[in-house]
């Protein structure tokens, strides 16, 4: 066992040595002669390679499937356009199972095997955090889109970045003064016990004691899980309001049995729309659904006043007015999350060309370049609506969504604006070395 | 939630547990006790029950309950085909040798399970009861009042639940008289007791052991039949079965039906009861804790023979 480590380790180290000569000769040879390295690379047609980290399989295959959807069509949109500095762009996918371990294999990957420019697209937060710190040893650009603050916190490095979907901290400050203020004061909330679940709980509570309200009840559910009832006694009587968010394979039958639990008595129920991803909202047995209310990160159902680039989006990605598949109306998207990777890719086209950007020893001026980012104005570039991106802390802050469930539909009931979602600087990574 | 509702709300739970549990422990039993074949791939043969269920159903369409009638008659069978052929194919070839059908169930767990990833896909897939009514439940207390009636919240279980426990006690009933009152059984029984005298009589061994070991598949995609409008159809869900049958056949005496039971009604019954008071993670530590203690101090399980 220690012997076959050993083995490998002493693999890994000669083929990073091989790689960094390898690196430092092209820039010692870039050096020598600028003029000739900068006219092969202007003559240079390879496509820009982009890495996407996808949940292929495991808990969060159904996000996967459909931010793989979504990449491939901003991807053709982008290329369509003349691709990015003249180059076509190219996606390299693995599938890293939901796992950290294997996230963070998967980078190593991309970086040294596919050579690709940079890495894009993780969602769920524990391979995140499991992954960042290796895309920082490879100095390799990490474009995430997983909600979670890890990235804000200053947990993670400067090779990390995150500005395509609003953070979770930003969505549930938003979303505190609503449920205080409409639903009622003492909430019990139920979560997945990882990462993204932990940050829901910590952030949540202390927004609603700000509000004036409490959380009587903290109930983790393990990711993982397939039944559910038996956790549901521990709801407090007092409770009147549930804030449920759950992830994960179950996520139908876990609203299934909440509807199941509470019959026709039920508190006012306030989720956050992960609880239904990829799920359809007139499912049998979600009825009892009528009535409440959604966090959304962007609408699932197209809204009365919808934008022409909402419209575009999800022509173009190939979804239906209720966010289903154009081709199989019972195949429901993550419509809530999956815009996060159209919006990236769209950042990443703006970082290259800002910076022009010709191949891995640029890395550092498209950091820099995405870094100086700060208003992004809606547009068919960011279709969920208008953004504001934090360089400091890597974290781009937007618009939340609060529809209610209203004939099977759900409707828009709130905007919570971009201030709404702001809170001070947790890090500085502009003060972080390359 | 008051104490007494909250236990008779476990008790539901564990109930419904403990019904599929001992249908897919009693599969993994019968492998082991007729052909001594400990079959890593059972929990496999569940899932593969639960997702040829959905492919059943939603090719029907029309009412629910059609669907499910027709996944409840011809998956079973239709598993234990794939089941039967696996053993002709595979466990035949290496001779039944202990160690080496480790390795090959490992590998028809790979197989199953990957086969489903690529065909079905990863995600998870939900079929409909054929009827699934909420049934409110009431308490009795003693108040000021004498004996009142109250209807807690949340004390509640569905008709569907139920007849997955009544449909689980039927189907073991139907088992014990097949094995006990039929000569199918009483072949089963003989190559059990010894299968080379067996043999020597008459008995087709070989065809037995497919039989048995279709048997074994058939009665976890019975369960996953069973519980699948309860859960949902995916391609990981074989692990819990798999681990949770592993403790209840070392729990009840390997090979030993009766104890076997006994032990489904106490891991399921318990896993219930813990889960909903403590934790589902506390209740997985106690049952592995109990097989710990059972090793040591009974290894033979709870109603196993000692080897004479």
């Amino acid at each position: 066992m220690s012997d076959g480590n050993f083995k490998s380790s002493k693999l890994s180290r000669r083929s990073t040595l091989l790689g960094l000569g390898a690196s430092a000769g092209a820039l010692a040879t870039a050096g020598v002669l600028p003029g000739t390295a900068r006219f092969a690379q202007a003559q240079s047609s390879a496509p820009i390679k982009i890495g996407f980290q996808k949940h292929a399989t495991g808990i969060g295959a159904a996000y996967g499937r459909w931010y793989g959807a979504t990449t491939d069509a901003a991807v053709k949109r982008i290329n369509d356009n003349g691709g990015i500095n003249g180059r076509p762009v190219e996606i390299v996918v693995e599938d890293d199972g939901t796992d950290p371990k294997r996230g963070a294999e998967v980078l190593e990957k991309f970086a040294t095997q596919h050579e690709c420019d940079i890495a894009f697209g993780t969602l769920f937060s524990h391979v995140v955090i499991g992954s960042a710190p290796r895309a920082g040893e490879l100095k390799l650009p990490y474009f995430v889109v997983s909600e979670g603050h890890h990235v804000a916190s200053g947990m993670l490095n400067r090779y990390t970045l995150q500005p395509g979907i609003t953070d979770v901290k930003s969505q549930v400050q938003s979303m505190a003064p609503f449920v205080a203020g409409n639903l009622g004061k003492k909430v019990t909330m139920i979560y997945p016990d990882f990462a993204f679940g932990h940050d829901h709980r910590d952030f949540f509570s202390a927004a609603i004691e700000a509000q004036g309200g409490e959380v009587v009840a903290k109930i983790a559910i393990p990711p993982t899980e397939t039944s559910f009832t038996r956790y549901f006694p521990n709801i407090p009587r007092e409770t009147e309001v549930i804030y449920h968010v759950m992830v994960g394979p179950a996520v139908l039958t876990f609203v299934k049995e909440l509807g199941e639990f509470f019959g026709p008595s039920r508190p006012e129920i306030f989720g956050f729309i992960d609880s239904l991803e990829a799920v359809n909202i007139n499912s049998p047995g979600l009825e009892f659904l009528e009535g409440t209310y959604f966090w959304e990160g962007m609408p699932r159902h197209a809204q009365a006043d919808q934008t022409s680039h909402d419209k575009a989006y999800r022509a173009a990605v190939g979804v239906d007015d209720r966010g289903a598949s154009l081709s199989d109306g019972k195949d429901v998207s993550t419509f809530a999350h999956m815009f996060g990777c159209w919006e990236t890719l769209n950042i990443i086209k703006a970082g290259m060309e800002a910076s022009d950007y010709q191949g891995p020893a640029d890395r550092a001026k498209l950091i820099e370049a995405v870094e100086a980012m700060t208003d992004l104005p809606e547009s068919d570039d960011h279709p969920q609506g208008p953004k504001q991106f934090n360089g400091k802390t890597h974290q781009v802050f937007g618009q939340q969504y609060i529809s209610k469930v209203t004939d099977g539909k759900l409707v828009r009931a709130h905007t919570a604006s971009i201030e709404d979602g702001m809170y001070e600087d947790e890090v500085d990574y502009t003060a972080q070395s390359f | 939630m008051e104490f007494g509702p909250h236990l008779m709300l476990a008790s539901l739970e564990g109930a419904v547990i403990a019904a599929i549990l001992s249908l897919t422990a009693m599969g993994l039993s019968i492998v082991f006790g007729v052909m001594r074949v400990v079959n890593v791939a059972h929990g496999e043969f569940f899932m593969l029950g639960a997702v040829l269920a959905w492919y059943v159903t939603s090719a029907l369409g029309g009412h629910p309950a059609l669907g499910f009638v027709a996944a409840l008659l011809i998956v079973p069978v239709l598993v234990a085909a794939i089941a039967a052929t696996a053993d002709r194919l595979i466990l035949k070839r290496i001779n039944y040798d202990a160690d080496r059908t480790i390795v090959g169930t490992i590998g028809i767990l790979y197989i199953i399970q990957q086969t489903t990833l690529m065909t079905f896909g990863p995600d998870a897939r939900p079929v409909e009861a054929p009827f699934n009514t909420r049934l409110s439940l009431p308490w009795f207390e003693f108040g000021e009042n004498g004996f009142a009636m109250f209807w807690p919240w949340g004390l509640s279980t569905t008709s569907y639940k139920l007849f997955v426990i009544a449909a689980a006690v039927v189907i073991l009933l139907g088992l014990w008289m097949v094995i006990t009152r039929t000569k199918i059984g009483l072949v089963m029984r003989a190559t059990q007791q010894d299968s080379e005298m067996a043999q020597a009589f008459g008995v087709p061994v070989g065809t037995v052991y497919s039989l048995v070991f279709g048997l074994g598949a058939g009665l976890a995609a019975l369960g996953a039949v069973l519980v699948v409008p309860i859960q949902q159809a995916h391609y990981l869900m074989g692990h819990d079965p798999l681990l949770l049958s592993f403790i209840v056949v070392i729990i009840g005496g390997l090979g030993s039906l009766p104890g076997t039971i006994v032990a489904a009604i106490l891991i399921g019954m318990s896993d219930g009861i813990i889960s909903v008071f403590f934790s589902p993670t506390i209740a997985k530590i106690i049952a592995t804790l109990l097989v710990a203690m059972v090793l040591v101090f009974r290894p033979q399980g709870l109603l196993g023979k000692t080897a004479p």
